[in-house]
């Protein structure tokens, strides 16, 4: 199986960049990260189909194997909705953690800061369960 | 007929999501809609395990594609048994979500977007158990997974954005490594069917081979919580609302172990990697159990013993025999319906003493008998008490891996043993401090304050904002505490289900044999 190595080191640099933004506790960055390395794992999808060659609509004149698989394309494709609307999910996680928390980061779990700092009870904030709003709070002032 | 059902299993609760979405802010025509599509889930699933037990296994090819061209849905054993209990553990945590909403006013404001958000994470459910090859399984995930974010963030308060956060990233990690696992398959072997993915995985180098196991694993790992990738479930499940915890903890974990399943049993039938799996097995039932003795929430105990339980399926798995599948997929079975119904519980706990930290609540066996022995049982049954079915899993878990014979596996068994020791002193120490002690001995008791302003001596009745617990709340748990009794009185069948599905999945050739008849002749790799 030959591939072009453009494609292969690209592919590398993209995944490299995503893991390091992913690695980072801003969650910008992690959606930069999650977007770069999505699309360097399609490229290795895209790679994984084999060399380029001509698009897959029969045609009589062709060799069969002078055709491009055409499977591979299916599957990024399916994958790119995919990843198209969980980052447009994540854009408005984070926008709504901006608004309530003013913080764009992954915080430490309480109960885990509790527990580290061998505090038993730890505070709960006593939130109705399941109340059901979906209204932004009171504006965090600025 | 039969091969209707199983498009239907997924094409139902689809259009049912696509309906309750239309009807919007209508919140009884939605609840009407969502109950009766899973309640046709769940009879399209029973018959088709009964079915599928009787007659052998379906394969439906999608828009009559032959086999490894086409996308194939299968139904063999496991899937229909995984079926049945999905849509039933699905339909009890819609009931109590539906009382549940029912008792919060939800009439006046429904979240409108719950009903059709439940109804795809079903949908997904059954896509991820009728898929025939690996990208429709990777399918089936992000669509139960998408749902999924929406649900644990469901109304958006803080607790729930930041728990939330946690575990999107951790899942889209997950999914990002099945999806180049996936490419990494296509490019070693040419086509992504499970079957032909098992017929021409053998020619491949055994490093290659390994590769690819590891991936897929990895992949499969985080979703099933096996233990280094377990961290994310104790500080993302509990903060979802009751029910939405129940569906999760119950479901979306052993999917994780489903797939470990299918590749270690269908794909790598090998036993290369089976000691590191009962390794693994091994640290998540203890790093599991000693993180549930040491919390003092209810919900995070129960998240704690969740992961360490999935400890005995992996090990069931890892075994790499048909006794031990058997065990693991009864121990799925068991283990799906008994911790649905201690979350339900919990979710009830909650309701009637306003919060689910052991330390500040006391006195339910006294204030709420009924939710006391909803929670009594199951717990018993997660401990691995005799007579229930817990302690059948473990015992034909713990007999599978007697037969092998070595030292580590009786270490496992020992370890197994501890753990459920450990798993029922975590749930006894919820019992003595949320039921058994005296509601008066809980420090800086609030409890009471309440209950005295409740019991106001204008001699009127407890005013209107008092929670009481609606009846289908408990109906709905009671109703999986009856099924979990089930499974230990109808164990002997429940079990012969489960072992002719672990041979079947002895080795890959059944399966093989089941999509693609006959045939042996490789389209060649691109």
């Amino acid at each position: 199986m030959t591939v072009s190595l453009v494609l292969v080191v690209v592919m590398a640099a993209l995944i490299a960049c995503g893991v390091y933004l992913l690695l980072e506790r801003s969650l910008t960055r992690v959606v930069l990260g999650f977007l770069l390395i999505g699309n360097g794992v399609n490229l290795l999808i895209l790679i994984m189909g084999g060399p380029s060659g001509f698009a897959p609509i029969y045609d009589e004149s062709l060799d069969p194997s002078a055709y491009n698989d055409p499977l591979p394309q299916a599957l990024i494709l399916t994958a790119i909705v995919i990843t198209f609307a969980v980052s447009a999910f994540l854009l408005a996680l984070i926008y709504r953690s901006w608004r309530l928390a003013n913080a764009d980061d992954v915080s430490d779990d309480a109960d885990d800061v509790a527990l580290r700092e061998g505090a038993l009870t730890m505070p709960i904030e006593e939130v109705s369960p399941d109340e059901g709003d979906t209204d932004f709070p009171v504006e965090v002032s600025r | 007929m039969m091969a209707a059902l199983v498009s239907l299993v997924v094409l139902v609760p689809l259009l049912a999501a696509a309906l309750t979405l239309v009807l919007g802010r209508r919140a009884r025509p939605q609840r009407i809609v969502a109950a009766l599509a899973l309640v046709i889930v769940l009879g399209m699933s029973v018959a088709l395990l009964i079915g599928v037990d009787a007659g052998g296994a379906i394969v439906v090819e999608a828009g009559n594609w032959p086999a490894p061209f086409g996308i194939v849905l299968v139904v063999d054993r496991l899937s229909a048994l995984m079926l049945l209990v999905s849509s039933l553990v699905l339909l009890a945590v819609l009931i109590f979500s539906i009382g549940q909403g029912l008792a919060d006013g939800d009439d006046e404001t429904p979240v409108s977007i719950y009903y059709p958000t439940y109804l795809i994470l079903t949908t997904g459910v059954m896509v991820a158990f009728v898929a025939g090859d690996l990208f429709n399984l990777y399918v089936g995930f992000e669509i139960l997974l998408v749902a999924s974010y929406v649900l644990i963030t469901l109304g958006g308060t803080q607790a729930r954005i930041r728990a939330g956060v946690t575990y999107v990233i951790v899942s889209l990690l997950s999914s990002i490594l099945f999806l180049a696992s996936i490419g990494m398959v296509y490019g070693a072997l040419g086509t992504v069917n499970l079957a032909q993915v098992a017929e021409r995985v053998q020619e491949l180098p055994v490093d290659v081979q390994i590769l690819l196991h590891v991936m897929l694993l990895v992949a499969f790992g985080i979703k099933a919580a096996v233990f280094p990738l377990s961290f994310w479930l104790p500080d993302s499940y509990p903060s979802a609302p009751a029910p939405v915890t129940a569906a999760f903890a119950g479901l979306l974990t052993k999917i994780g172990v489903y797939a470990i399943i299918r590749v270690e049993t269908v794909i790598f039938p090998s036993p290369e990697l089976n000691p590191a799996l009962m390794v693994l097995a091994l640290l998540t039932m203890v790093v599991g159990a000693l993180g549930a003795v040491d919390q003092a929430d209810l919900i995070r105990i129960l998240s704690f013993t969740l992961v360490s339980h999935i400890g005995y399926m992996i090990l069931g798995v890892a075994l790499g025999t048909v006794a031990g599948t058997a065990a693991a997929i009864y121990y799925i079975v068991h283990h799906i319906v008994v911790q649905t119904t201690l979350f339900l519980a919990a979710g009830l706990v909650e309701r009637e003493a306003g919060s689910t930290s052991i330390t500040r609540i006391g006195g339910l066996l006294a204030s709420a008998p009924i939710v006391a022995v909803l929670f009594f049982i199951p717990a018993l049954s997660l401990g691995g008490i005799p007579p229930f079915s817990g302690f059948i899993g473990k015992l034909g878990l713990f007999q599978a891996t007697a037969a092998q014979g070595d030292a580590l596996a009786y270490v496992l068994i020992g370890a197994g043993a501890f753990v459920s020791l450990l798993t029922l002193y975590a749930l006894v120490r919820v019992w003595n401090l949320a039921f058994w002690r005296p509601a008066g001995d809980v420090e800086g008791d609030e409890t009471r304050l309440l209950r005295a302003v409740e019991e106001a001596p204008d001699g009127r009745d407890a005013p209107a904002e008092t929670r009481t617990t609606p009846r289908l709340m408990t109906l709905s748990t009671a109703g999986m505490v009856v099924v979990g009794v089930a499974l230990t009185v109808f164990a002997g069948p429940l079990y012969s289900v489960a072992d002719r599905a672990a041979q079947n999945l002895d080795g890959s050739s059944v399966y093989i044999e089941l999509v693609l008849p006959g045939t042996t002749s490789g389209e060649g790799a691109p």
